[in-house]
C-alpha cells in the first residue's frame, strides 16, 4: 500500500509540477488512557504519527481539476490503527450547469452535530476517531445538475470500502475484537456490489433542505461471533445490502439554528427489526461577543432518536445532546467545544472536550477528551467503559 | 424609486444659492444625496475578483499574516454576492465563505470545511464580531448598500490635500457594533478616505484610512490599501488588495454551494 502511494504520488508530481501546487499537514499524536485496560491483549496509552500531503490542479479555465490526498498513520500500539487511505483521487470537470466528479471523495450530507445520519457515502475510519467523524475515501462517479430549483446529485459507488476497527491490542473497541479479516456481505458480489445514490438540496431564503436516497451495502455492520483463522473467538462483521431515505432540513433564523435529519431504512438481516427510523433534531444558538472583545458561546442541544429502542445496535436510542461552543475569535483562532451525550433510558452519559489553538503561523494543537459513563451491559458502548481518554495533537501544516 | 428622489435633491440642492433656499436641503438629505452619488458613481462592474493579504498586528506589534481571494457578483437592486477562498493560515486552507448580502434583511451566509468536506449555513448575525481574528468586522467587509444607513452631511473638510464632504452615517440593520460612523468622501471620486467607527456607547472604537486608490475599467476606484487602527485595544489590521480583476465572466451560479465546495 505505501509503495503504491509512493508511486502514483511521484508520478503525479512529474505529470502536473508546472502548475499545481502542494499543501498538507503532518502531525503527533498522543492518546492517554485513564483506566487500565478492560480486556486482555489491550495495551495502555498510545503514539502514533500522520501524515496528509494534499496535491492541486487546477486547468487554467478552472473547470477541470484534480485532487490527490493519500494519508497514512502509524499507531505505536495497535497495528490495525497503523493504516494508510487514499482520501482523495478526485478529477472535478464543470460543463456549465453539470459538474463530474469522477475518482476517490468524500462526500458529506447532513446538518446536525451529535450524529449524521444522514450522511451515507463514506464508510467511518473508526480507527481514526470514535467520533466517526473520519472517513475512508470512497470510489464513485458523481453528476451534480445545477438548478433554480435546486441541486441534482446522482452517485455511484462501484466499491465498498469495509469500517476499520481497532485491532486486539488496539482499545476503544468491542470484546472479542473485530477481525476484519473475515468479512461477510449479503450480496455474492461482495465489495464489488455496485451502490447508488440520488440527491436533491435547495436553499430557499432561511431553508436549507436536502433529501437523499442511499441502495446498497450497509455503512455499519452487524457483527457476528465467529473465530478467525488462529481459531481465536472474534466478531466478524456482515454487511447487509440496505435501502436508505434521507431528510435534512436546517432553518436559519438570526442567532438561531433549528436542524433536523430523518431516515428511514430498510434491508437489515439478522435478529432485530429489518428497518427502522432513525432522527436527530436539535438547535444551535449563539451569543455573539458575550465575554472579553470577541468571544462567542454557542449552545447545542439536540435529541437523538432511534425506534428500534435499546437494542446493541445504536447506542443512541433515546439521548440528549448538549453542547457548549466557545469561540474566541482571537489571531489563534482559539475554540472549544465542551459536551455530552445523556442516555435517558439508563444513566450512562458520554462526556467529551475538544479545543484547539494555532501556534505561530504553521502549527496547530488539539486536545480532545472522552469519558465514558455507566454504560449499561447491553449499550453497545459498554465495552468502552474503561477506554477514558486524554489526546493531545500537534501538526504542522504546509 | 427612493434612489430617485435623491437624485432629485441632489439636483435641486444645486440651485440653492439662488432661491433664497426656498428648497432648501437638510444635512439629512444632502448627506444621503452623497450616498447615492457614491452608489450610482459605483454600479455597473459586473463581477471583480481579487487577491487580499491581511496583516494583523497586535498591541506589540506582532504580526500574522492571512491570504485569501475573493470574488464578487454585483447584484443590481439587492446586496452583492462573495465567495471568499482561505489560502493562509495553512491550518485553514480551503476553508470557503460564501454569503448573499442584504441591503437590510439578514445575509445568507455559508461555509465550507475541507476536512470534513461539509457546507455548513451560519447565521449571519454576527455584525460585529472580527473577520478571522483581525481588526475588521463582519459588518465593515459585507457589501455596502445605500439602505443599510441613515445619513448626515456634517461639513466639507481637505484631508491630505483632498477634499471632502463629511458624512455621518447610522446603520439601520440590527446587532450593529456601532451607533455611528463618520466617513470623509473624497468630492471628486466619491470614495471614502476615512472611516471614523463609534462603538455602543458611542465612543471612538476604530478609524479606517484607505489609500492607494487606483481607478479600473476607467470608471471605478478601488482603495489598494486599507489600514484598520482599533483604539481601544492598541491592534490594528492592514488590508492589501492584490490583483483586482474586473468583469471576469462571473455568473451566479460560481456562487452557490457546489462552486463553495470546489472554490480553490
Amino acid at each position: 500500500m505505501f509503495t503504491k502511494l509512493l508511486f502514483i504520488f511521484l508520478l503525479i508530481h512529474i505529470q502536473f509540477s508546472y502548475a499545481a501546487e502542494w499543501s498538507g499537514q503532518l502531525g503527533i499524536e498522543s492518546r492517554i488512557f485513564t483506566e487500565a485496560a478492560a480486556f486482555s491483549g489491550q495495551e495502555g496509552d498510545s503514539n502514533s504519527i500522520f501524515f496528509q500531503p494534499e496535491f492541486y490542479y487546477e486547468s487554467e479555465s478552472g473547470n477541470d481539476s484534480f485532487t490527490f490526498v493519500p494519508f497514512a498513520r502509524l499507531d505505536q500500539t495497535d497495528n490495525q490503527r497503523s493504516h494508510a487511505d487514499i482520501r482523495e483521487l478526485t478529477w472535478v470537470k464543470v460543463q456549465n450547469d453539470l459538474e463530474w466528479r469522477v475518482g476517490i471523495r468524500k462526500v458529506f450530507w447532513g446538518v446536525t452535530e451529535a450524529q449524521h445520519l444522514v450522511d451515507i457515502i463514506n464508510q467511518t475510519d473508526t480507527v481514526e476517531n470514535p467520533d466517526g467523524e473520519d472517513k475512508l475515501g470512497q470510489p464513485m462517479v458523481n453528476l451534480s445538475y445545477i438548478t433554480d430549483i435546486g441541486t441534482f446529485d446522482v452517485f455511484i459507488l462501484p466499491y465498498f470500502r469495509e469500517r476499520t476497527f481497532a485491532g486486539k491490542k488496539g482499545r476503544l473497541r468491542s470484546q472479542p475484537y473485530v477481525d476484519t479479516s473475515t468479512t461477510f456481505y449479503e450480496s455474492a458480489d461482495r465489495e464489488k456490489h455496485i451502490d447508488y445514490a440520488f440527491r436533491w438540496a435547495h436553499s430557499i431564503s432561511e431553508w436549507d433542505v436536502g433529501l437523499s436516497y442511499f441502495n446498497g451495502t450497509s455503512r455499519t455492520p452487524r457483527f457476528v461471533l465467529g473465530k478467525n483463522s488462529s481459531g481465536e473467538t472474534v466478531f466478524n462483521p456482515y454487511y447487509d445490502l440496505i435501502e436508505q431515505f434521507g431528510l435534512d432540513i436546517q432553518a436559519t433564523f438570526n442567532s438561531w439554528l433549528w436542524k433536523l435529519e430523518a431516515i428511514h431504512l430498510s434491508g437489515l438481516g439478522g435478529s432485530g427489526a429489518s428497518n427502522f427510523i432513525g432522527l436527530t433534531a436539535g438547535l444551535e444558538y449563539t451569543f455573539y461577543s458575550v465575554i472579553g472583545e470577541a468571544t462567542d458561546i454557542g449552545l447545542v442541544i439536540e435529541y437523538l432518536y432511534d425506534d428500534r429502542g435499546i437494542t446493541i445496535a445504536s447506542p443512541f436510542q433515546n439521548d440528549i445532546m448538549f453542547g457548549l461552543r466557545f469561540n474566541l475569535n482571537d489571531e489563534q483562532s482559539s475554540e472549544a467545544l465542551f459536551g455530552m451525550i445523556k442516555d435517558m433510558d439508563f444513566d450512562s452519559a458520554l462526556y467529551f472536550i475538544e479545543a484547539s489553538r494555532r501556534l505561530g503561523e504553521s502549527f496547530k494543537i488539539t486536545i480532545e477528551a472522552r469519558q465514558y459513563s455507566n454504560i449499561p451491559v447491553n449499550d453497545i458502548l459498554h465495552a468502552y467503559l474503561k477506554d477514558d481518554y486524554i489526546q493531545l495533537e500537534l501538526s504542522y501544516y504546509f | 424609486m427612493r434612489s430617485y428622489l435623491m437624485i432629485m435633491g441632489l439636483f435641486i440642492s444645486g440651485f440653492n444659492g439662488l432661491s433664497f433656499n426656498v428648497l432648501a436641503e437638510t444635512a439629512e438629505e444632502k448627506g444621503l444625496a452623497i450616498a447615492v452619488e457614491a452608489d450610482k458613481r459605483d454600479t455597473g462592474w459586473g463581477d471583480q475578483r481579487a487577491k487580499l493579504v491581511m496583516i494583523l498586528k497586535n498591541r506589540f506589534g506582532q504580526e500574522s499574516r492571512r491570504e485569501n481571494r475573493n470574488k464578487t457578483l454585483e447584484v443590481e437592486g439587492d446586496g452583492d454576492k462573495t465567495l471568499i477562498v482561505f489560502d493562509s493560515p495553512k491550518d485553514i486552507k480551503g476553508t470557503a465563505f460564501l454569503s448573499f448580502t442584504h441591503a437590510l434583511r439578514p445575509d445568507e451566509q455559508w461555509i465550507f470545511l475541507p476536512a470534513l468536506k461539509r457546507v455548513k449555513r451560519i447565521s449571519s448575525s454576527n455584525k460585529s464580531g472580527p473577520f478571522l481574528g483581525s481588526e475588521f468586522s463582519y459588518e465593515d467587509i459585507s457589501s455596502q448598500e445605500v439602505e443599510k444607513y441613515k445619513y448626515k452631511y456634517l461639513r466639507d473638510e481637505k484631508i491630505n490635500g483632498r477634499d471632502t464632504f463629511v458624512v455621518e452615517a447610522i446603520p439601520q440593520y440590527k446587532k450593529s457594533g456601532y451607533t455611528r460612523l463618520i466617513n470623509w468622501i473624497d468630492k471628486e471620486r466619491y470614495q471614502p478616505l476615512k472611516t471614523e467607527f463609534y462603538d455602543r456607547k458611542n465612543s471612538l472604537l476604530k478609524t479606517l484610512i484607505y489609500s492607494e486608490y487606483k481607478q479600473y475599467l476607467n470608471k471605478y476606484w478601488r482603495a489598494s490599501r486599507m489600514d484598520m487602527q482599533n483604539h481601544i485595544t492598541g491592534k490594528s489590521t492592514r488590508l492589501e488588495f492584490l490583483e483586482y480583476k474586473f468583469r471576469t465572466g462571473l455568473k451566479d451560479r460560481d456562487f452557490n454551494r457546489n462552486a463553495l465546495k470546489r472554490a480553490r
